[in-house]
């Protein structure tokens, strides 16, 4: 499989020297089950993606796509059992950390990596004030004391933007409105200024003018902080504007990969096209709305061959044999589109044609 | 990017769960008052609750009667004066007097010996209690966070012990002990008691290990003693706090009932219990030999149950 590199185009000076520039986690085959009564759950199937510093990455894709399961396992927050990574690499700056000794692992989370949830009422301890939460980051890692730890908690929460932030410090979760809850998660992410951030959706719960809100922050601060970012949504219009390359993920495997804008522009699998298409649009007003027909695949009976087939528009006798790879995209001429893949059989039709 | 420093709130969120401000910024200012959380919420809920301030009050004057019984009677509760006091009736206006109660068929003060006797039953029900909470309690949390084998191996202990009538149990535990103390009696219904908060604790546990916060926690670089201890203890503490104090005066009556077959704690201590299995022998002419310790048995064990109702329906929000 390729794996596909793409720099961004503007990455700022890096803040602290070369320590935060260059490849920071590049996922090698990453496959992940998960042992039910039912049987093996195939949730990943070979994932392949690579961050670097100052980067966005969008992972796209439905529910049950196996972008939050990928993630997990870059946290090493799967339960496993049920769950299992029977083979593939997560090497975070060239280092496999599924070698590694869960304590290692727990010290590169938090501090290291990062990540923001989908849901900050249920993400933060309802018994514990907010103040207290966003300490703890600095008394676990960095063993300050509780008053320097809440004078941290206090800039941290200033940082995000927190209106009073002083008063309200010691402050319950329940306190606080949905957007502000969020920004606490995302200061919880940042405190100790870790090097990639993985936000699961982290916008999926709040309305939408606060959605707004939220991404410029975390667009604002990775900017900043120079961090690597992975961006899991099912939101085309969140991703838009703050990515700078996206990977669509279908039934635990990537189908597609691309530059943020080129990938709108000229989709080139099936299933990428048919979500740019549900889109709803001002010109197409009164005119119903196009749906990809059918569901998602059961993931303990993936269709053989490529396993969007049975909803494919396109689909061929190969698509029903022949699981396709993820390869290179190119130029009806053969010129290279950097950074682009697909894993479609007939890709050249999708994108040219 | 708005400025949301700039706030035009005059109302708080304070009771807002769901995102529901049209505009993020309304969250703003300080919460009026101390900041809420479960325990305060739960306290504040206590205090109005008539419920908790009488059985509180009878709690604290049991505990002080308890830890203090010369505050109360000089009367010697252990030798009485046969010949001037033999069954003597109580003399219901000698407030606190040696005869307030009256005499038992040895002389002895009846009001003496219900106010010594309070201490042993007290103890034993707050000992096992402790004892009880903190030994089930580690074993149901271990049990609930690790699974596996020692969820295996505990809760098939619990299901063991479910088994066995409580009383009868700790009939057959103490028969084999000819000098039973306080602390014999109160480690054998500990023994008998404890998988009952370990079956709670458990429940609780698995119930809270799986939010959102101890993963989230989890992904944030906490270890297992903290995830354990400050994220999940405080969330699944509230059930087990509510059987305890409840179980608290059943196991003061099993003591009672324990002396009363004359299993209970050994010659010489004065426990209500004894007195009750002692003024049975002539209740139909002495009435009052049995009504006062029966009566500071109740009054005890009410308390102590009205107070864990009282705690459960302030900590189980699902009642509000």
């Amino acid at each position: 499989m390729t794996s596909i590199d793409i720099k961004a185009d503007s990455v700022p000076a890096p803040r602290s020297g070369e320590e935060r520039s260059g490849r920071l986690l590049d996922v090698k085959d990453l496959h992940v089950e998960f042992h039910t009564r039912e049987g093996v759950v195939k949730a990943v199937n070979g994932v392949n993606y690579s961050v670097d510093a100052g980067e966005t990455l969008a992972v796209l894709g439905e529910s049950g796509s196996g972008k939050s399961v990928t993630a997990q396992a870059i946290m090493g927050i799967l339960d496993m059992p049920p769950g299992k990574i029977p083979q593939g690499e997560i090497l975070f700056r060239g280092q496999d950390m599924l070698k590694m000794s869960n304590e290692e692992r727990r010290k590169i989370r938090g501090r290291k990596i990062a990540m923001i949830f989908q849901d900050a009422l249920s993400s933060l301890n309802p018994v514990l004030s907010v103040g207290y939460q966003l300490g703890e980051m600095f008394r676990v890692h960095d063993g300050l004391s509780r008053k320097q730890a809440k004078a941290k908690a206090v800039e941290l929460m200033e940082r995000v933007k927190i209106p009073a932030a002083k008063e309200r410090v010691n402050d319950y979760p329940h306190q606080f409105s949905g957007g502000m809850r969020q920004r606490i998660m995302i200061a919880m992410a940042l405190a100790l200024e870790p090097d990639l951030i993985i936000a699961d959706e982290p916008t999926t719960a709040l309305d939408v003018t606060v959605q707004a809100q939220v991404m410029d922050l975390l667009a604002d601060l990775q900017r900043e902080y120079n961090m690597g970012l992975i961006l899991i949504t099912h939101d085309l219009g969140v991703v838009a504007d703050v990515a700078d390359k996206i990977a669509v993920m279908y039934a635990g495997r990537i189908v597609e990969t691309a530059p943020v804008h080129e990938l709108y522009k000229r989709p080139a699998h099936p299933y990428t096209r048919g979500l740019l298409e549900s889109i709803p649009r001002l010109d197409q007003k009164g005119q119903e709305l196009y749906a990809i027909k059918g569901l998602p695949p059961n993931l303990l009976h993936i269709p053989s061959g490529c396993a969007f087939n049975p909803r494919c528009p396109k689909a061929q006798d190969i698509c029903r044999t022949d699981v396709p790879a993820l390869v290179p995209v190119t130029e009806r001429d053969g010129a290279e589109l950097p950074g682009r893949g697909s894993a479609c059989h007939f890709w050249k039709e999708t994108i040219h044609g | 990017m708005p400025d949301l420093t700039k706030t035009t709130a005059t109302a708080t969120d304070e009771q807002s769960v769901t995102p529901d401000a049209p505009v993020d910024a309304i969250a703003s200012g300080p919460a009026p008052g101390k900041p809420r959380s479960l325990w305060n919420d739960a306290w504040r809920e206590l205090r109005s609750n008539p419920l908790f301030v009488i059985s509180a009050f009878l709690i604290v004057v049991l505990l002080v009667v308890a830890a203090f019984p010369g505050l109360f009677t000089d009367a010697n509760p252990d030798s009485g004066d046969q010949v001037n006091h033999f069954l003597g009736k109580p003399e219901l206006t000698h407030f606190f007097q040696a005869d307030w109660f009256g005499y038992d068929r040895v002389g002895r003060s009846i009001y003496s010996r219900v106010v010594h006797g309070a201490r042993n039953s007290i103890l034993v029900g707050v000992g096992v209690t402790i004892l009880v909470t903190l030994f089930g309690g580690l074993c149901g949390m271990l049990a609930g966070y690790f699974g596996g084998f020692w969820d295996s191996l505990i809760s098939r202990l619990t299901d063991v012990f479910f088994g066995i009538p409580f009383l009868l149990g700790a009939m057959v535990v103490l028969n084999a002990f000819t000098d039973r103390t306080v602390w014999v009696v109160m480690g054998a219904l500990a023994f008998l008691g404890w998988t009952q908060i370990a079956r709670v604790m458990r429940g609780a546990v698995i119930t809270t290990k799986h939010a959102d916060y101890v993963v989230a926690a989890r992904a944030l670089g906490a270890g297992t003693k903290r995830i354990l201890f400050r994220h999940i203890l405080p969330n699944a503490l509230a059930p087990v706090i509510v059987v305890a104090t409840i179980s608290l005066g059943t196991y003061i009556v099993a003591e009672s009932t324990l002396s009363y077959l004359g299993l209970g704690l050994g010659d010489g201590a004065i426990s209500w219990g004894g007195d009750i299995s002692d003024a049975t022998q002539d209740i139909r002419n002495n009435p009052h030999t049995l009504f006062f310790p029966a009566g500071m048995l109740s009054i005890t064990v009410l308390a102590f149950i009205m107070m864990g109702d009282a705690v459960r329906e302030a900590l189980d929000p699902k009642l509000r």
